[in-house]
């Protein structure tokens, strides 16, 4: 069986003693920073992304990458459930009700769920990713430049849908961050652009800088507005184990929670958030104690807990089959293979299997390594949340700014980083999100690669992208999320949703 | 109490708006500039001169928005906080070549410290030079990276 063989290859390469050592520093790493309130795991990733860059070999620093996703992911459950402070819209869920048990004593039970909902999940998508994505990446294939520009767009689109607040404002945000990815030179004529004179930006902006700016810089410097005393629930971390009556509750979610990420986590905008606002929904339409929740019902984190996890997983699909990056996690991976010499998309499966299916293989492997070290580790990271932020600034930002500045050792990178943190936080304070931007950066200069490909190929004509059937389609999805959201009644309900997040 | 005939424009989207058009306006002045070509050849202009009438567009669309509806306030600004954090690694690009990786991490580390209100000196120096035993320790040593422990700029450069 092809299954198989393609996993053993996959854990022959991710089960090797340095990558499983990568692997467990990864999460260690993720964990630690993740835990931080405030610091959700795309900050997390971002900040620790330049140490994976120091290991040379592409599927190791890959593998550790993977590993900090987990780490972070898990960290942020942790905050959101300890101290009520979810660093991701996507652990806002598990606050609801993981809060309120971590207030009636049950901290441990809501960790030790979150930790193993996550890890069945992890099991269980990481099968499906491993079966769907050969046959997905034989269509893939088949893509030329107008189904990629489209398909790109669909992307795009999908991220402004989720974001929160003003459509528009989205919009705007991913305009933005494609022109920022297309300043240094032109990919077809190499004429340096919007350089304004400078060599140093010849090669474009740095990914990991900007990425280090917008999300990192400005997320610390918001952490710094009111300076108020954190109240962490230190105290009463009991009991870890879920009782035998939890586990009887615990199940259907988890099963439930598992479907719905695994099938929403496909999805190019951030399906992961989606699916946990859908578990969490869908638990209390079918409790027969839909009362509990919101009072600590443990429903309300094993589901949303699954379904965040599971679809984080299978969000690597569009990643791995077509180069896509589903959300910004998955875009700062694209930065991270494309730094490593890997050109994300459907040839990775053919010419470089080993890390292909390693990166698969690492996946289960980081949801089994979590629930190792955080479930007897719990206590230190409840400790680590009494760190007062005064010393952890400093810390954070001198290991930035070693992290940037070893990508390219070219100090003009740190000025980026600068310049884009300001940016960044001026944007937050406006009520703009980042994560379009960073997407928007990414896919810039393939956007227009790809677009002048095809009107080079196709004399011009803008109607190929409606006369090939795929492209076609997917520009018609395209048009009717944008026309969804844009729907007076939908943009209700989406600001309703939102607004309970917050 | 007088209800004003019309609602003071939103600040934080009038603001939001402005910068969008200025950014739009950056970038098609700079695209002018370069080749446009036709649709058929698309020169290096071309497409950033697209982005760009959109992004002026939905910077006034956002401008227009402001004045019709008003949302809460922008909030406090972390001024404090944003000098220092922003000051930490541009200060690391610019001495980690002349004064070498230890000094201008340490630097580096002091400045971030201040960042927070309820820094005092003595507490930023023991952290600054905790996070550089540890750093140097580990990127320079362990993990060797080739960066010069001690710059030129230094009279004299110490024996480790």
């Amino acid at each position: 069986m092809d299954l198989f063989s393609n996993l053993a290859l996959g854990f022959s390469t991710a089960s090797t003693l340095a990558n499983l050592g990568f692997c467990l520093i990864g999460v260690l790493l993720g964990t630690l920073i993740g835990v931080l309130p405030g610091i959700g795991a795309t900050a997390t990733i971002a900040m620790l992304l330049p140490i994976t860059f120091g290991i040379g070999d592409p599927a190791s620093s890959l593998i550790m990458l993977a590993g900090i996703y987990y780490g972070a992911q898990y960290g942020g459950s942790t905050t959101a459930i300890l101290i009520n402070l979810p660093g991701e819209s996507s652990s806002a869920v598990t606050a609801l009700d993981g809060y309120q048990m971590a207030r009636q004593g049950r901290a441990g039970a809501a960790l030790a769920t979150a930790a193993i909902g996550s890890f069945f999940a992890g099991t269980v998508s990481t099968f499906l990713v491993a079966l769907f994505a050969p046959p997905l990446t034989a269509i893939a294939l088949q893509f030329s430049a107008p189904e990629y520009f489209s398909l790109m767009v669909v992307g795009l689109v999908s991220s402004i849908a989720l974001a929160h607040g003003s459509v528009v404002k989205a919009l705007a945000m991913v305009v933005l961050g494609l022109l920022f990815g297309l300043v240094g030179a032109d990919i077809i004529e190499g004429t340096p652009r919007f350089t304004l004179g400078i060599r140093e930006l010849s090669d474009g902006l740095n990914f990991v800088a900007v990425a280090v700016g917008v999300f990192g810089i400005a997320e610390i410097v918001r952490n710094l507005e009111n300076e108020q005393t954190r109240t962490a629930l230190t105290r009463q971390v009991s009991s870890l184990f879920p009782t035998r009556e939890d586990f009887r509750r615990m199940v259907g979610p988890v099963l439930r929670g598992t479907a719905l990420g695994s099938a929403l986590g496909v999805l190019p905008g951030n399906g992961a958030i989606l699916a946990s606002f859908a578990s969490y929904a869908v638990e209390k339409k079918v409790s027969d104690r839909p009362e509990e929740f919101g009072r600590g019902a443990i429903e309300g984190v094993a589901g949303p807990e699954s379904a965040n996890n599971a679809g984080a997983q299978t969000s690597f699909i569009p990643l791995l089959t077509l180069g896509i990056p589903a959300n910004p996690v998955m875009a700062l991976m694209i930065g991270a293979m494309i730094i490593q010499g890997v050109v994300p998309g459907p040839r990775v499966i053919v010419e470089q299997p080993a890390l292909f299916w390693g990166i698969i293989a690492s996946m289960w492997i980081g949801n089994l390594m979590l629930v190792i070290l955080n479930l007897p580790l719990i206590g230190l990271w409840v400790r680590l949340l009494t760190v007062p932020y005064t010393i952890l600034f400093p810390i954070i930002m001198a290991f930035s700014s070693i992290g940037v500045y070893s990508v390219a050792s070219n100090p003009y990178h740190l000025f980026v980083v600068a310049g884009f943190g300001l940016l960044g936080y001026v944007l937050v304070k406006l009520r703009c999100e980042p994560a379009p931007l960073l997407l928007g950066f990414v896919l810039g200069p393939l956007l227009e690669e790809n677009l002048r490909r095809a009107m080079i190929r196709f004399r011009g004509d803008p109607m190929v992208f409606l006369e090939r059937p795929i492209s076609a389609v997917l520009l018609i999805l395209a048009v009717l999320i944008l026309v969804v959201v844009l729907l007076p009644a939908v943009r209700k309900k989406r600001e309703e949703v939102f607004v309970e997040e917050t | 109490m007088t209800t004003p005939s019309r609602p003071a424009p939103d600040r934080a989207n009038l603001l939001c708006g402005l910068i969008f058009i200025a950014f739009g306006l950056f970038f098609g002045v700079q695209s002018l500039g370069l080749e446009i070509g036709t649709a058929f050849r698309m020169g290096p202009g071309y497409f950033p001169l697209v982005l760009s009438g959109i992004l002026i567009l939905l910077g006034a669309i956002i401008l227009f928005q402001s004045f019709r509806e008003e949302h809460e306030p922008v909030g406090p600004i972390a001024w404090r906080g944003l000098f220092f954090i922003l000051a930490a690694p541009v200060f690391f690009g610019l001495t980690v070549r002349g004064l070498g990786f230890v000094p201008a991490l340490f630097f580096t580390a002091t400045i971030a410290a201040f960042a927070s209100r309820r820094m005092t000196l003595p507490l930023a120096l023991v952290v600054a030079l905790a996070i550089t035993v540890f750093a140097t320790a580990v990127f320079s040593y362990a993990l060797g990276l080739p960066f010069a422990r001690f710059g030129p700029w230094l009279p004299f450069a110490p024996p480790f």
